[in-house]
């Protein structure tokens, strides 16, 4: 299996290479976001001296990380995934002796890798800029990285799931703009969730984003106690689960459902 | 055992239906319409290993969708199939990794990279041993003429090298039973030679099984002893290629070149052309020995010849319900 994971991974490589400017441009959104909350935060925080105990060095240190936690776990499958159902693309998968998902995780990676070259240099300069108060320390940096690795795996599973959607809907990427708005106030990509409504920060508790997001950045910065560190690893394995059956179930359901209409 | 065995295999698609219009449109929302339509109807055959067999129907006859049932892409309302002992629609990895369809105008192909990354891909993910892997694609690049072919991303091939090199994509893993849809689609008549002789070659030298659609006849005729003629789903003809031209065309083509301007030809037969000395007649099959005798001993003939008709008309002839749904021509 490592050897198609190598072979995928070599290809998209390949494939990055090719569309260097396309591949920038996709950065920037990632880049953009987290850099203006950063900034409006910071402002805020510079002016009111702290915001729910978060100062203008702390605000910088959530979003710094927070930029490279959400460009190492984002996932573009829930657009690819449609477009090969719409235009018949899934034939050719289809006839692979492969489940796609790996291949798509192989992608994945491969881009991740690709993109360090620019996400690295972005975080230098934002650390120079904005003096950040990064609280990093060997435990919570090896326990962050096992939430981040944690956070991948669910971030992929379950955007995964949800792209399957598009077997029965012709357009689930206009499903998936509720998906990622409900994703942006609920991981904690808006503001760190401490700082939300009671009942928006309490019901980020039952959603998977707050698991994927919030809980490895503040993992990596020290800011948890142990019990929400237990707790936080519990929520990660428990949504995994949760999405590994999902995901197989509705694969499953999906191809017999698109093997009995065709395109 | 049978390499591809098909009983009684049907599928029937549920399609919405609406009038035009916006009233209509507005109904549907809350009472949607929708009718079967039976794509394939009961088919039945069987191909032993090594055969090659062309599936012939016009568009819409229901080939496309066999061959899609065949290899786990759809998945029959009734009925049995089985490829290499597989239930295709299990789509278990045994079967998916020794059967290949190959689509016309589908790509197995990754558009933006050379056509040996995706070579390479399918060693990986078919997993072939270095070594059959290093054994095919040099007997795959010889017969297809791949040479430099092979560095050169998809995108920047012609439609035949591109077809040539799909080929060799879905051939790398040495399938045992071969799924053609139009392989030829679009190509000019050298490429469709090339492609033709390359088939031709493969089948002998593996005893691959090969199911094969085209809706050019020449390819038919020049790879497959047998075929099956299918239409509005329904198989009218299975058997060997001289058989259905014997059944169901029953008559000959008699080309005479006489040594006399403006010969009336007519009391042989049906002059279907009259050019110069050259005449060419559509004589019934029974009587073509009398016609000809005739014909040499009352003209002064310098050349005949004696042609079944082409394949085309033949079929066209079935196609347009010259035969029943018994497999008999409806003429008495």
């Amino acid at each position: 299996m490592l050897a198609i994971y190598w072979v995928y991974l070599k290809i998209t490589v390949a494939l990055q290479f090719q569309y260097r400017v396309a591949m920038a441009v996709w950065m920037i959104n990632r880049i953009v976001e987290p850099t203006v909350f950063l900034v409006v935060w910071v402002t805020v925080a510079a002016a009111r001296g702290t915001v729910g105990g978060y100062g203008a060095a702390d605000f910088a240190a959530y979003f710094i990380v927070l930029m490279v936690v959400n460009q190492l776990t984002f996932t573009w499958i829930i657009y690819e995934f449609e477009y090969r159902v719409r235009s018949g693309e899934l034939a050719a998968v289809l006839l692979m002796p492969i489940h796609p998902f790996h291949s798509d995780v192989a992608d994945n990676i491969g881009y991740k890798i690709l993109t360090l070259i620019i996400i690295v240099p972005v975080v230098i300069l934002l650390t120079v800029l904005f003096d950040p108060a990064f609280g990093f320390r060997a435990a919570s940096l090896a326990l962050g990285t096992v939430a981040l690795a944690a956070a991948y795996w669910m971030r992929m599973v379950l955007d995964w799931t949800f792209a399957l959607s598009a077997f029965w809907t012709t357009r689930s990427t206009a499903l998936a703009q509720i998906y990622f708005l409900v994703m942006l106030f609920f991981s904690g990509r808006l503001a760190p969730l401490e700082l939300m409504p009671p009942w928006l920060e309490r019901l980020s508790w039952y959603l998977p984003f707050r698991w994927t997001i919030w809980f490895p950045v503040e993992l990596l910065l020290n800011r948890l106690d142990r019990a929400m560190i237990v707790t936080g690893f519990q929520m990660q394995v428990l949504w995994l689960v949760v999405g590994l059956v999902l995901l197989q179930v509705g694969w499953k359901l999906g191809v017999r459902k698109f093997t009995a209409v065709g395109n | 055992m049978l390499a591809v065995d098909v009983r009684e295999l049907t599928k029937t698609y549920v399609v919405p239906e609406r009038e035009a219009g916006l009233a209509a449109a507005a109904r549907s929302l809350f009472a949607r319409r929708t009718r079967s339509v039976a794509a394939v109807t009961e088919v039945s055959f069987g191909l032993e290993p090594g055969e090659f067999v062309g599936f012939v129907g016009p568009n819409g006859a229901g080939k496309t969708t066999t061959l899609k049932m065949l290899s786990g892409l759809l998945f029959p309302s009734s009925g049995h199939a089985t490829v290499l002992g597989h239930v295709p629609s299990k789509r278990e990895r045994a079967f998916l990794s020794r059967i290949t369809l190959v689509m016309g105008q589908r790509n197995q192909m990754i558009w933006d990279i050379p056509v040996i990354d995706s070579l390479e891909r399918n060693r990986v993910v078919y997993r072939v041993p270095s070594a059959d892997y290093r054994r095919t694609l040099d007997e795959l690049t010889e017969l297809l003429e791949l040479g430099e072919l092979l560095e050169r991303p998809a995108r920047n091939l012609s439609l035949g090298e591109r077809m040539k090199c799909e080929i060799a994509v879905s051939l790398i893993h040495r399938p045992r039973v071969l799924f053609l849809d139009e392989p030829t689609i679009g190509l000019d008549v050298t490429m469709q030679r090339r492609i033709r002789t390359f088939l031709a070659d493969h089948n002998r030298l593996h005893n691959t099984t090969v199911l094969l659609t085209s809706h050019y006849m020449a390819d038919v005729e020049a790879l497959c002893k047998r075929i099956i003629v299918i239409d509005h789903g329904r198989i009218l003809f299975d058997g060997a290629l001289t058989d259905l031209v014997a059944r169901f065309s029953p008559l000959k083509t008699v080309v005479v070149e006489v040594q006399q301007e403006g010969a009336d030809l007519s009391r042989y037969g049906q002059v279907v052309t009259s050019e110069g000395l050259r005449h060419t007649l559509r004589v019934p099959k029974a009587d073509t020995p009398q016609v000809t005798g005739r014909l040499l001993a009352d003209l002064p003939v310098i050349d005949l010849t004696v042609e079944d008709p082409p394949i085309e008309d033949v079929i066209a002839q079935v196609f347009a319900g010259a035969l029943d749904r018994s497999g008999h021509p409806a003429e008495a």
